[in-house]
């Protein structure tokens, strides 16, 4: 049976990770690439690196960065974070990411989308959305969630879809942050709406958020940062429970 | 030595990288006198089968690939295109196995991606490998069941995950990137003579 995925994202600026890391019996010095390996070891079924400096000037860091995961990191990685161009998603991708993440660029240009799908194929191509539930409707936001776009969420997600998104990595900004839990209404909704797979991402707070999204939407993965960082959730308790809770969950 | 094929539908280097983590240095390569005389041999492969086939034929790597003695192992769109005939752009394949390639049923999501078990996992490729044993899939198109199938998995339907027939083996899914449970088959693979 397949499996839905857990997935750790790691903020990256400068080459280092952002945010704090508090690993029991590790002391971690901010190496994304002695993070992500510790994450497969504890049993991430994927793992997501966002760029968040991610300048002109900054991509060489991120390439080789992302060069350094792929020889260290053995299973698929997604790298995310300022593709604005072909060619940028052509340096991660040919640096050995498995899959890009678009987001803010490909609002702006969906043609960014059917290119790289049709240089690498869909399932390289994860559309990263951020969206809002604005006055009985869900809405676009794009530049990390500053800005609010034209687009509702439906209408974008289902364009970028047919333009050859293989995935949508949808991100509540109304749940994002609360630790309250996923935000099933509109992880619900993308997800039954679509033919490809959809990570959920924004607000696990605790182990049973992760059974109620795979148990009431048909979201195929979530994502999370500062639970699994900050050891607030363990990957392999969480693994444990969902497996105990009869959610097809990979345990190694 | 190992040679990894190189053409126009690569995820080579996650392939070598796997092997350069397992100790086994490979070289990425179209050259036909280094493909032939290679140890073991990997076919590996990640996009779309009409112009990966045009792109073979081209070269004449289709007839070097029929034509190999040693252990070869195809991986994922290179498992697909080592069987008869693929829906994907309506192609002709390398009959390597009498196998065909048939899209998902179009009523689930589309690609099969993320980890799935296998199912009656047998044979030297599958060795210490159990039914339950998962693996990393990213694929849109499946080999149907078939007498050279030597693992089975379910999505949608029952299709080949691994396909064995004289000196040529073939996996739908990704080893390279399946953590502990890959890096068992790949060293099956590499004590294949």
């Amino acid at each position: 049976m397949l499996k839905k995925r857990i997935i750790p994202c790691l903020d990256i600026r400068d080459g280092q990770v952002v945010k704090g890391v508090n690993f029991k019996q590790l002391r971690f010095a901010g190496d994304p690439v002695e993070l992500a390996k510790r994450y497969v070891d504890e049993g991430a079924d994927e793992l997501v690196f966002l760029d968040i400096s991610a300048t002109n000037e900054k991509r060489k860091t991120l390439t080789k960065l992302v060069q350094r995961i792929a020889r260290e990191v053995d299973i698929p990685f997604t790298v995310g974070g300022g593709i604005a161009m072909l060619a940028d998603a052509r340096a991660v991708i040919e640096s050995g990411a498995d899959k890009v993440s678009v987001n803010s660029a490909a609002v702006n240009r969906p043609d960014l989308i059917n290119e790289i799908a049709q240089e690498f194929g869909n399932q390289c191509v994860v559309l990263a959305v951020d969206t809002k539930h604005q006055q009985g409707l869900d809405i676009v936001f794009t530049h990390g969630g500053t800005r609010p776009s034209s687009l509702h969420t439906e209408t974008w997600v289902l364009e970028a879809v047919s333009r050859g998104a293989g995935e949508i990595l949808l991100t509540s900004m109304d749940a994002d942050g609360t630790k309250a839990g996923f935000d099933l209404r509109i992880s619900k909704k993308i997800s039954q709406l679509l033919s490809v797979p959809v990570i959920a991402s924004g607000g696990a707070g605790r182990m049973e958020d992760f059974q109620t999204l795979f148990t009431q939407t048909m979201a195929s993965a979530a994502l999370a940062a500062s639970i699994f960082h900050f050891g607030e959730v363990p990957i392999p308790e969480l693994k444990k429970f969902l497996i105990k809770n009869n959610i097809p969950t990979r345990w190694i | 030595m190992i040679a990894i094929i190189q053409y126009n539908a690569g995820n080579a280097t996650s392939v070598k990288n796997a092997l350069d983590r397992l100790g086994y240095p490979a070289v990425i390569t179209a050259d036909p006198e280094l493909i032939r005389s290679a140890d073991q041999v990997i076919f590996p492969g990640v996009g779309e089968a009409s112009t990966a086939m045009k792109y073979l034929r081209d070269r004449n790597l289709d007839q070097l690939l029929r034509s190999l003695k040693q252990p070869v192992l195809g991986i994922c769109l290179g498992l697909q295109l080592m069987c008869r005939h693929t829906e994907e752009g309506d192609t002709t394949c390398l009959g390597i196995f009498d196998v065909g390639v048939k899209h998902f049923p179009a009523t689930g999501i589309v690609p099969h991606m993320g980890w799935n078990s296998l199912v009656e996992p047998h044979g030297s490729l599958m060795a210490g490998i159990n039914t339950g044993d998962d693996f990393y899939f990213v694929h849109s198109y499946h080999a149907e069941k078939a007498e050279a199938t030597v693992a089975e998995a379910n999505y949608l339907l029952p299709f080949s995950a691994a396909l064995h027939r004289d000196n040529f083996y073939a996996v739908q899914f990704h080893p390279e990137k399946s953590a502990e449970t890959g890096k068992k088959l790949l060293l099956n693979f590499l004590k294949l003579t």
